[in-house]
C-alpha cells in the first residue's frame, strides 16, 4: 500500500493537485478509502485527518468501506423514477439479499447503489453495471441481467 | 496494384451514433458487426466500394437507437433500431445489391420529430466524429477564434456577445456579455475562465451530450471567453458521473494541444491558453457557483454568500467567469454567424435557441434543440409525438428540482426564461420530464424533495432544516398520515426558505411543491381527506385485492408474492391476506386476467 501511496503523492506534487484529487486518486486504486490511506497522506501531508473526512463525507463519490466487484448502480433520477426506477431498485436488493442501499454482498460480488440521474433519461429505466449502461429495464430483465452477471462471473453485454 | 483499385472506388460511409443512448443501445457492437460483414463478403466477392466507418455524437432521437446512416455520394438514408443483427442484411441489400432494406428505415416520426427543431449546438453532434479534431475544424471550427484573434477587441467581443442576447444556459439566465465584461473591468490578476459541467440536475443530459457529440466547440467557447475577459487559464469542472464525456473532452484538449490550438502565441497572436479538467465527487450543490469553485479549490463543496461575485472573487481569490457548457459552445457560433443572425432567432428577451432533454411519458423521448418561443405543447405533442399508449397527458416538469410542474391547462406558454417563471417553473438547465395520468403529483414532490434534501449542503439552516421538515410533512401525506392544514404548513414553510436560504439550492427547492400545489391541490386533498392517491402510485394508501369472478387460480401471483400473502388452491380463485401483503404490486404487475384489483 505505502508504495502506491508515494506515487500518488509525487503525481500529487507535481500537479498542484488538493484533497479531492488525491482522495480521487486512492480510490481509483483501492476501490475505496482505506483508514491507513488517510492516515499515510496526513502523516506525510501534513494535513489533519478529519479534513480529509470533511471531504470523503461530503460527497458521495468516496467510499469509506470496500465495495462489490460489480456495482450495480439503479439509477432513480426523475425520467427513471416516473418509468419505475424504484421496483427495479427493489427487485436489486430482493435478488441479492441486501437491506439497503450502498450494501455489499457478502462474498464481495456486488454492491447495490442508487444514484440519482446518470444522464441517460432517454433510455430510462437505466441500470449501470460498472460504468455500462442497460436501456429501459424491467424488474424481471433485471433478474435476469443478475442471474446472468452472477453465472458468468463477467461482466457481458445485454441481448 | 490492389491499392490503386481501392483507391478509385466509391466510398462508403457508414455513421453510427455512439452517444449515451447509442452506446447503450450497442452502437459499439453495431460498428463490429458491420466491420465484419464487409469483411466476410469480401472473400467470395470483389466489391466495388469502400466502406468507411464514422462514430458520431447523439443525434437527439434516442427512443429509435441505435441510429445508422448509410452514406453514398450525396445519397444519405438512415436505419433505425438496428441491431447487430441486422448488419448483414443492410450490406447484402444496400450496399452490393443497392436496395436499402424499407422495413428498417426511419419512418415518419423521425421528420415530425425534427420537423419543429432548430439546431444550431446539435447540427454538428451527430453527424460530425468527436474524436476527430480535423472533422470540427472541416466544419468551420475554430474559425471563431481566428476571427476574434485577428483583430477584434475585447471591447469587440463583448459588444457582440452583448448584442445577440444570450443569456446563460445553466439555469439562472444571466446576460454572458454583462457577466464577461464585468470580470474584464474587475482590477487583479489572473483571471479564470471556468466551464461549468456539473450537470447535477436529475432529468437532464444536454451538456453531456454536447460535450460528448461536439468538445471541441466548448474548447473553443473557452479560449474566446478567455481572451475576452484577460485569461490565459480555463478549468473544466465536470461530474465524475459522465465517464464518456470526460474521456472524450481530454482526447479533444490533447488533439488542440497538439494541433497548436491550445498553448502559447495561439493562431500567430500572443494569446496563450490551456486547459485543465476537474472532476467533480458526486454533489449537486456544485453547480452552484461559489460551491463549484470551492471544490475545484479542493474543499467541501459549501457555497457562501454573494456578493462578491465571482467575476470580482472567484477561484483562488480572483476574478473567475462561469459559464455553462451549452452558452459556451454558442459563442464560437455568434462569433462566426455575427450577433444579427443570433438575435433574430428566439423571442424578445431570450434569445437563440435552447437544447431540452425531453424525457419521461413521451414517445419520442431524446435530445432537442428549439427556438426560444416555442410553445410547450408543440414540444410534447410534435416533437415529443405525444404520451405513450396514448394516455392522458398530466404535467411537464421542466427545470429539474429547482423548477415546477406545467398542467395540460398550460401548454400554449412559449418556452422562454420569462413566461416559464410566470407560470411558476423555470427554464432551469433544460429537463423536460413528461408526466401522465398515472403519476402522483404528491408523490413527485416528494421525489424532488427528497433529492434536495440529501443534496443540502448543511451550511444554512433555512435548507438543512427547511428542506428536511419539507419532506416529513410531504411523507406523511404519501403514507395517509396527512394532517388537515398540512397544504397551509407546506406553503408558507416554502414560501421561508425561498427567502432565506443561502444559495440556489435552497431558494427554489420549494419550487416543486408549491407549482404542485398550485395545479393539483385536488390530489393533495385527495391524499390529506380521503387518503387516496388517485393516481394510484402511493404505496401506503393503496390495496390489492383479487376479483373471485376473474381470478383462474393460475397460481401466478402466488409465486411472485415476495411475502406470501397469497393463498389458494388451484384453479380456484386465490385471496390476499391484507395483513400480510406489503404493497409491492408484483401480483399485479404479473397477473394476465386482470383479475388484481388496486384502489
Amino acid at each position: 500500500m505505502t508504495e502506491v501511496l508515494e506515487s500518488i503523492v509525487r503525481k500529487h506534487r507535481e500537479n498542484e493537485g488538493n484533497i479531492i484529487s488525491l482522495m480521487q486518486d486512492t480510490q481509483d486504486e483501492f476501490g475505496y478509502v482505506p483508514r491507513e490511506a488517510v492516515d499515510y497522506l496526513s502523516g506525510e501531508l501534513g494535513i489533519a485527518p478529519s479534513r480529509f473526512y470533511g471531504v470523503l463525507t461530503f460527497y458521495s463519490q468516496f467510499h469509506l468501506k470496500p465495495r462489490g466487484e460489480k456495482i450495480i448502480s439503479v439509477c432513480c433520477g426523475t425520467a427513471c423514477h416516473v418509468k419505475g426506477g424504484s421496483k427495479i431498485a427493489e427487485r436489486v436488493q430482493r435478488e441479492l439479499h441486501l437491506t439497503g442501499e450502498g450494501e455489499t454482498t457478502e462474498d464481495r460480488k456486488f454492491t447495490f447503489e442508487v444514484v440519482r440521474c446518470v444522464g441517460a433519461c432517454s433510455i430510462a429505466p437505466v441500470v449501470l453495471v460498472n460504468d455500462k449502461a442497460y436501456a429501459a429495464m424491467t424488474p424481471d430483465g433485471t433478474s435476469r441481467l443478475l442471474k446472468q452477471l452472477q453465472k458468468e462471473g463477467s461482466v457481458a453485454g445485454r441481448k | 496494384m490492389q491499392e490503386e483499385s481501392e483507391v478509385n472506388k466509391k466510398k462508403v460511409i457508414v455513421r453510427v451514433c455512439i452517444g449515451t443512448g447509442g452506446l447503450a443501445a450497442g452502437g459499439k457492437e453495431v460498428i463490429a458487426a458491420f466491420k465484419k460483414a464487409i469483411t466476410d463478403f469480401c472473400v467470395d466477392l470483389d466489391l466495388d466500394f469502400t466502406c468507411h466507418y464514422q462514430k458520431v455524437g447523439c443525434r437527439g432521437f434516442c427512443a429509435r437507437d441505435v441510429l445508422v446512416d448509410v452514406v453514398d455520394g450525396d445519397k444519405s438514408i438512415t436505419y433505425q433500431g438496428i441491431k447487430p443483427d441486422n448488419a448483414k442484411r443492410i450490406v447484402q441489400e444496400h450496399l452490393i445489391e443497392g436496395k436499402p432494406v424499407a422495413e428498417w428505415l426511419i419512418d415518419d416520426s423521425y421528420y415530425a420529430f425534427h420537423d419543429k427543431q432548430h439546431k444550431i449546438l446539435l447540427k454538428d453532434c451527430g453527424t460530425i466524429d468527436p474524436e476527430d479534431i480535423k472533422a470540427y475544424v472541416n466544419v468551420g471550427g475554430y474559425e471563431g477564434i481566428k476571427k476574434v484573434l485577428s483583430g477584434m477587441t475585447r471591447e469587440e467581443v463583448i459588444g457582440e456577445i452583448k448584442a445577440s442576447g444570450i443569456r446563460g444556459r445553466g439555469g439562472a439566465g444571466f446576460p454572458t456579455g454583462v457577466k464577461w465584461e464585468a470580470c474584464l473591468k474587475a482590477p487583479g490578476n489572473p483571471k479564470y475562465i471556468v466551464c461549468n459541467a456539473d450537470e447535477g440536475d436529475p432529468g437532464a443530459f444536454m451538456d453531456r451530450s454536447i460535450i460528448e457529440g461536439n468538445p471541441h466547440a466548448v474548447i473553443e467557447g473557452m479560449m474566446i471567453a478567455a481572451y475576452t475577459i484577460g485569461s490565459n487559464l480555463g478549468y473544466v469542472y465536470i461530474r465524475a458521473e459522465y465517464p464518456a464525456a470526460v474521456e472524450r473532452l481530454k482526447l479533444a484538449m490533447s488533439q488542440a494541444r497538439e494541433a497548436g490550438y491550445l498553448g502559447r502565441n495561439l493562431f500567430g497572436s500572443d494569446f496563450g491558453f490551456d486547459l485543465r479538467v476537474k472532476l467533480g465527487a458526486g454533489a449537486f450543490v456544485c453547480g452552484e457557483e461559489t460551491a463549484l469553485i470551492a471544490s475545484i479549490e479542493g474543499q467541501r463543496g459549501m457555497p457562501r454568500a454573494k456578493p462578491p461575485f465571482p467575476v470580482h472573487r472567484g477561484l483562488w481569490g480572483k476574478p473567475t467567469v462561469i459559464n455553462n457548457v451549452e452558452t459556451l459552445a454558442n459563442v464560437p457560433n455568434i462569433i462566426r454567424n455575427g450577433s444579427a443572425w443570433y438575435s433574430a432567432i428566439g423571442t424578445d428577451k431570450s434569445k437563440g435557441t435552447k437544447v431540452f432533454a425531453l424525457t419521461g411519458k413521451v414517445k419520442n423521448t431524446g435530445l432537442i434543440e428549439v427556438p426560444m418561443g416555442i410553445r410547450l405543447g408543440e414540444i410534447i405533442y410534435d416533437i415529443g409525438g405525444g404520451i405513450i399508449d396514448n394516455k392522458q397527458f398530466k404535467a411537464v416538469q421542466t427545470g429539474g428540482p429547482s423548477g415546477g410542474c406545467i398542467p395540460a391547462s398550460l401548454l400554449d406558454t412559449p418556452v422562454d426564461f420569462e413566461s416559464l417563471a410566470k407560470v411558476g417553473s423555470i427554464v432551469g438547465s433544460g429537463g423536460m420530464v413528461v408526466l401522465d395520468e398515472t403519476d402522483c403529483m404528491v408523490n413527485i414532490s416528494k421525489f424532488f424533495l427528497e433529492f434536495t434534501q440529501a443534496e443540502s449542503c448543511g451550511k444554512c439552516v433555512p435548507c438543512r432544516i427547511g428542506t428536511k421538515r419539507l419532506l416529513e410533512i410531504l411523507t406523511r401525506i404519501t403514507k395517509g398520515e396527512g394532517r388537515e392544514g398540512d397544504i397551509d404548513l407546506l406553503e408558507k414553510l416554502s414560501a421561508d426558505v425561498k427567502v432565506t436560504s443561502l444559495c440556489g439550492l435552497g431558494q427554489t427547492a420549494p419550487n416543486p411543491i408549491l407549482s404542485t400545489i398550485k395545479y393539483f391541490r385536488d390530489e393533495y386533498e385527495a391524499h390529506i381527506i380521503d387518503k387516496k392517491c388517485p393516481a394510484k402510485v402511493c404505496r401506503d394508501l393503496l390495496t390489492y385485492s383479487i376479483i373471485a369472478e376473474k381470478c383462474k387460480g393460475c397460481a401466478a401471483c402466488l409465486r411472485v408474492c415476495p411475502a406470501g400473502a397469497i393463498t389458494g388452491e388451484k384453479k380456484k380463485p386465490h385471496v390476499i391476506d391484507q395483513d400480510i401483503c406489503i404493497k409491492c404490486g408484483a401480483c399485479f404487475d404479473t397477473c394476465k386476467f386482470k383479475s388484481i384489483e388496486r384502489e
